[in-house]
């Protein structure tokens, strides 16, 4: 979707940005990561071109930036920068017709989807869309700014780091709004940050930056699992394995189809199928499935009767959708080695091993 | 301000009240010499206007920037130039009448409005420029729909110092036989009979506070609510 081909830019004696190649496929979230003055926003503004390029050039939909007008070109892109910058002569109804108006969308049109648009950003259009900027929080001020760049619907948003000035509580909950508005509209986003965990959580791909050069383009969990070199990995932290505990899901670790027992099989099934496995215990599953309880081999080892007779709550659950990171905190606060792994319903899944977790770690990393 | 004008029409009007007969006398003179008054003061701020505005948006485009200070320079030395002398200077090179006059008080409100607009114009944040022009504004639709409108309270706020110190300015026209409300004041003066001169100098004053109300007026009204400090 947009291809940058050996582009420079050079600032009089300096070199903003040195010979990059990138290309960022549809529907994909690139984060342009790296310390300050490495170029990241000169980059980016180099896609709408607010700043053309020395040398290189560059592919938006296939056509060359630099053959198309610049106006037409940037009201195809959406465009959100730190400071926000809506515009405070006019409503936030106003804000965020900007680009439709300069379209010359009809006024019903334009007007009915700001409306559209402030629910998609969780704000109550009967409240805000009359009001001015200036009666707005900074949050709210910047959930605007997305529902303007996202106004006449462009295929491609160009963001600079959108939620740097937002308190680190409500940056989590404006990423993980956005995250699910991107699920849904597939934009391709290039996104300016220097924070390595917000990157983590929000790219498809992370670019790292250094002194105007592109060091490292691949997938978060490959950056976090190889760096390329000591300038990345330090700058990925070194805490980066703790890091992929946040990319990698429950499935990725752990074992499925695991052994079951139900309440009403015998004791000795039980006990068999533990040795069988070499496992210390067994879940025990309701039945249609849903995990219920466990029985532990030391505690029924040669008592009779049934399963459900001496089945003892489970001691840990995680639900297969969460991350690892989950995970692991459940089996440190409970101090658990292992965890039993159920869905949204309840139905047992499978079970997840400390171990489980060290090997979905130690493993080539995965792509995404 | 008001409060000092309150202040002097009270004394004026206990003044008045033994003159009030005489100063009725001179109701048709008022009224002919306001016209020209208002004629002088409506000419030139508007000339002012005209030329000032669109001078101080070309000073704060990016592409003038270094000249733009060098003009300031100017128009800054040129401010502290006394009125009388620039009336003098007018009349020298134009002549006596009205054209002069209209010329002094032209240059005399241009500044105000000149610096005004940049100053305006500079303070609009410059991301917010941005902002417009990576949402695909062309450079006039910046202008016209995010500059002008968030610098406009600063630029009217020049066009109200600049009427207040024309309309204050203009009875010093009559020295170069502009015309206007300056004849009575100036007369009574010389012939030392005050009703006269009240006649002059008492709508002159009034008149200043009506201009300075219409353009406060404007204000509140013309300048969009997001940035409005008034309302
Ligand atoms: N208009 C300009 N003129 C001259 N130099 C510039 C200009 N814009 C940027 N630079 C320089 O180019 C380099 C890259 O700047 P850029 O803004 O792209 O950095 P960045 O990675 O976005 O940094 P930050 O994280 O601080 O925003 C910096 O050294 C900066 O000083
Ligand atoms: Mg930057």
């Amino acid at each position: 979707m947009i291809r940058l081909d050996q582009v420079s830019k050079h600032f009089g004696p300096l070199v903003a940005v040195d010979r990059v190649d990138m290309e960022v496929p549809a529907g994909e979230v690139c984060v342009l990561l790296g310390p300050s003055g490495c170029g990241k926003t000169t980059t980016m503004k180099m896609i709408n071109r607010l700043i053309e390029p020395s040398a290189g050039k560059i592919f938006v939909d296939g056509k060359d930036a630099a053959s198309v007008d610049e106006v037409t070109l940037r009201r195809s892109i959406g465009y959100v920068i730190q400071q926000i910058g809506l515009f405070p002569n006019m409503t936030v109804e106003d804000n965020i017709c900007v680009v439709p108006d300069l379209l010359g969308w009809p006024r019903r049109k334009s007007r009915a989807r700001a409306a559209d648009l402030l629910e998609l950003v969780n704000l109550d259009p009967g409240i805000f869309l009359k009001r001015y900027p200036k009666q707005l929080s900074g949050g709210q001020q910047q959930r605007i700014g997305v529902a303007r760049a996202l106004a006449a619907d462009p295929p491609v948003l160009l963001m600079d780091e959108p939620f740097g000035a937002i308190d680190p509580i409500n940056r989590e909950v404006i990423q993980d709004e956005f995250m699910k508005l991107q699920a849904e509209l597939k934009k391709t986003v290039v996104f300016v940050s220097h924070d390595i965990d917000e990157a983590v959580k929000m790219a498809s791909r992370i670019a790292i930056f250094r002194d105007g050069r592109l060091i490292q383009y691949d997938t978060p969990d490959a950056i976090l699992a190889r760096p390329v070199d000591a300038f990345v990995a330090e700058f990925v932290g070194s805490d980066r394995t703790l890091k992929r505990l946040r990319l990698l899901k429950v499935t990725d670790a752990m074992m499925a189809d695991p052994p079951r027992v139900r309440a009403e099989d015998p004791i000795e099934t039980a006990v068999k199928l533990m040795e069988e496995h070499g496992h210390a215990s067994v879940v025990m599953v309701g039945p249609r499935g849903r995990a219920r309880g466990v029985v532990r081999l030391e505690a029924v080892q040669g008592r009779k009767g049934v399963v459900g007779d001496h089945q003892e709550p489970l001691p840990g659950v995680v639900n297969v959708k969460s991350d690892l990171r989950t995970a692991v905190s459940e089996m440190f606060t409970h101090g658990l080695t292992w965890l039993a792994c159920v869905d949204d319903e309840g139905f047992y899944k499978g079970y997840i091993t400390q171990r489980g977790v060290s090997q979905a770690l130690g493993a080539p990393y995965k792509d995404r | 301000m008001l409060l000092l004008l309150a202040v002097f029409a009270c004394g004026a009007w206990l003044q008045a009240q033994g003159f009030l007969p005489s100063l009725l006398r001179y109701r048709g003179d008022v009224l002919y010499l306001i016209r020209g008054h208002l004629e002088l003061a409506a000419l030139s701020g508007a000339l002012a206007i005209a030329v000032g505005l669109p001078l101080g948006i070309v000073l704060s485009r990016p592409r003038f920037e270094a000249y733009a200070d060098m003009v300031i320079q100017v128009v800054n030395l040129g401010t502290t130039i006394p009125t009388l002398a620039l009336i003098a200077i007018a009349m020298s090179v134009l002549g006596i009448g009205a054209p002069p006059a209209v010329f002094a008080l032209f240059v005399l409100t241009l500044l105000p409005i000149v610096l005004n607009t940049v100053a305006g114009l500079r303070s609009v944040p410059g991301y917010l420029i941005e902002a417009a022009r990576g949402m695909g504004m062309t450079p006039w639709q910046v202008l016209r729909r995010v500059e002008l409108p968030n610098a406009v309270y600063v630029i009217l706020a020049g066009v109200r110092t600049a009427m207040a110190i024309n309309v204050g300015t203009v009875p010093l026209a009559f020295l170069i036989g502009g015309g206007g409300l300056g004849e009575l004041i100036f007369t009574g003066i010389d012939l030392m009979e005050p009703t006269m001169l009240l006649a002059g100098a008492i709508p002159t004053a009034l008149l200043a506070v009506l201009v300075d109300f219409a353009i406060g007026q404007a204000q509140f009204w013309l300048v969009p609510r997001g940035v409005n400090p008034l309302r």
